[in-house]
């Protein structure tokens, strides 16, 4: 019932929307505008091209950052869960990443590598690529042993049960991973701008902040929400136009 | 006729009234300090069913894969048709326990999916599946998945995928263990016609002495830790005699007993 769950769906936003008028209105903060107020400054930002700019600058590091991070996550999620070998070399270095406090690290990068696109596509990678490596590695290594033997025993080459096989059964959770990785990459982008030098969304950010226009502020942070949004259902499509078996559930249901 | 045998008195008890298909030759596997299978040998005949039963952790699950060549045996060799085994071959197909199906791929692309290994065309690969997917029961299924069967009929699509690969040689790992009590009869009455028409050679592993007794034309019974032929029984005279007249012949119910009689001890 697909109308169903579009009717949750708008109803959950709506009631999203009104709590925040609600809260708007009281207000909890002098900082903290109604929801019309943020949509109204959005609406002025999208007619003269403020916000547009302002993507054009923020989404150079943000796709650069993701489609690295999702190819090279992938490829090496798939080494270290295929090999012992591998899993020792760079399971640790992906662990730290992901816990590493990125913000008080960030002066780091910037002295090596400058303040340009780089140093913003690495902050991007560093937010995005461990979930996508561990989940990637963890799903391979957790294919079910009877299956990769049926491919054996039906004299499917290394390859093949890798193609064929692994990556099949790995899909979920890899799909699950570039899910939380590429969220994680778009907090990332906005954080290289906060943090390195502000461009794009994140100038808007902290200049509206600076000028105490807070509905311009909070349009930008919703405008990027909701890119992230539209994106990860984009990725779930992509999900299920490459994997059809997925939403049809597990043999051992 | 029911021969006990000692290693000793192997060889000159072997009736030489059939051909092997399987040789297995002094087998033994070793898991690090746990000996799975010391110098086990046994011959399966051709066109026959032998089935492999014993105690829980005997080994009969470890022999059939290195039989199938999914395992390495520490020692000894296993020959089909006279070439020695050292991995997966085109002569033999396995069903599993656990079906092993692909979940995400259709009961036509699990059939066929032995065939696209070997580098069939798809056309080709699915016409033959189709046949087989006939032969056990289950037109009209080619398009649906793996968890819209019921367990049985999973079990089928496993046996599909084995006979679509034309091995001479089926290695069938506890088979029906994991599907219902009817199922399961209905299975091993279809085994018996399928041993029948296909002129090919069953190796069958089973906890189950009734089961082991019904389906099969020989069997070896393992004694575990670690895995030895205990004793080959030949179960020569109500396999004539029809499906529905097995379970009631006094030989079949004789067998049963002294298989009971001997492995008893042996259970925990």
């Amino acid at each position: 019932m697909p109308n169903r769950s579009l009717l949750l769906k708008i109803l959950s936003a709506v009631i999203l929307f009104g709590a925040w008028e609600i809260a708007g209105r009281v207000p909890v903060s002098f900082a903290f505008p109604t929801f019309l107020e943020s949509m109204a400054a959005l609406v002025r930002m999208t007619a003269d091209g403020t916000i547009f700019t302002a993507y054009a600058e923020t989404l150079k590091p943000l796709i650069v950052g993701v489609a690295i991070s999702t190819v090279l996550g992938i490829a090496i999620g798939l080494w270290v869960g295929l090999s012992q070998f591998f899993d020792w070399l760079f399971s640790p270095i992906f662990i730290v990443m992901q816990a590493a406090p990125l913000a008080a690290l960030i002066p780091l990068l910037v002295l090596a590598y400058g303040i340009g696109l780089t140093s913003k596509v690495l902050v991007v990678c560093i937010m995005a690529m461990p979930v996508i490596v561990l989940n990637t590695s963890s799903a391979v290594r957790n294919t079910p042993e009877s299956m990769k033997e049926m491919g054996r025993a039906f004299l499917a080459s290394d390859t093949a049960i890798v193609l064929k096989i692994i990556i099949p059964a790995a899909s979920p959770v890899i799909f699950a991973g570039l899910r939380l990785g590429i969220s994680a990459g778009f907090i990332g982008a906005i954080l290289s701008e906060l943090k390195i030098t502000p461009t794009g969304v994140g100038d808007i950010i902290t200049y509206s902040r600076s000028i105490a226009d807070y509905p311009s502020m909070y349009a930008a942070i919703f405008s990027i929400i909701l890119l992230a949004v539209l994106f990860l259902n984009l990725l779930e499509k992509i999900e299920v136009v490459l994997f059809k078996g997925n939403q049809r559930g597990y043999v051992s249901d | 006729m029911v021969m006990s045998q000692t290693k000793a008195a192997f060889g000159q008890a072997e009736p030489a009234d059939y051909e092997s298909a399987v040789s297995a030759r002094n087998i033994s596997k070793n898991y690090g300090a746990v000996e799975a299978l010391r110098d086990l040998s046994l011959e399966f005949p051709r066109g026959q069913l032998t089935s492999l039963l014993g105690p829980s952790g005997c080994g009969k699950t470890t022999l059939l894969k290195i039989i199938a060549g999914l395992l390495q045996p520490s020692a000894g060799e296993v020959e089909v048709n006279g070439h020695t085994v050292t991995g997966p071959g085109p002569d033999r197909a396995f069903v599993f326990q656990d079906f092993a199906l692909l979940p995400w791929a259709t009961v036509m692309r699990n059939v066929a999916f032995g065939l696209e290994m070997r580098g069939v065309a798809k056309s080709e690969r699915e016409g033959i599946a189709a046949k087989y997917i006939a032969e056990v029961g289950l037109s009209g299924f080619e398009h649906s998945y793996p968890h819209e069967l019921s367990g049985g009929m999973r079990q089928r699509v496993g046996l599909a995928r084995a006979l679509s690969v034309d091995a001479q040689v089926l290695l069938m790992d506890e088979p029906f263990s994991a599907v219902d009590e009817q199922t399961r009869r209905k299975f091993q009455e279809d085994l018996l016609a399928l041993v029948q028409h296909e002129n090919k050679t069953f190796i069958f592993v089973t906890h189950s002495i009734e089961e082991a007794v019904y389906v099969s034309d020989q069997i070896a019974i393992l004694l575990p830790r670690p895995s030895r032929v205990s004793e080959i029984i030949r179960p020569s005279s109500f396999r004539s005699k029809g499906v529905d007249n097995i379970r009631r012949d006094p030989e079949y119910l004789d067998i049963v007993d002294q298989i009971w009689a001997s492995l008893r001890s042996y259970v925990e």
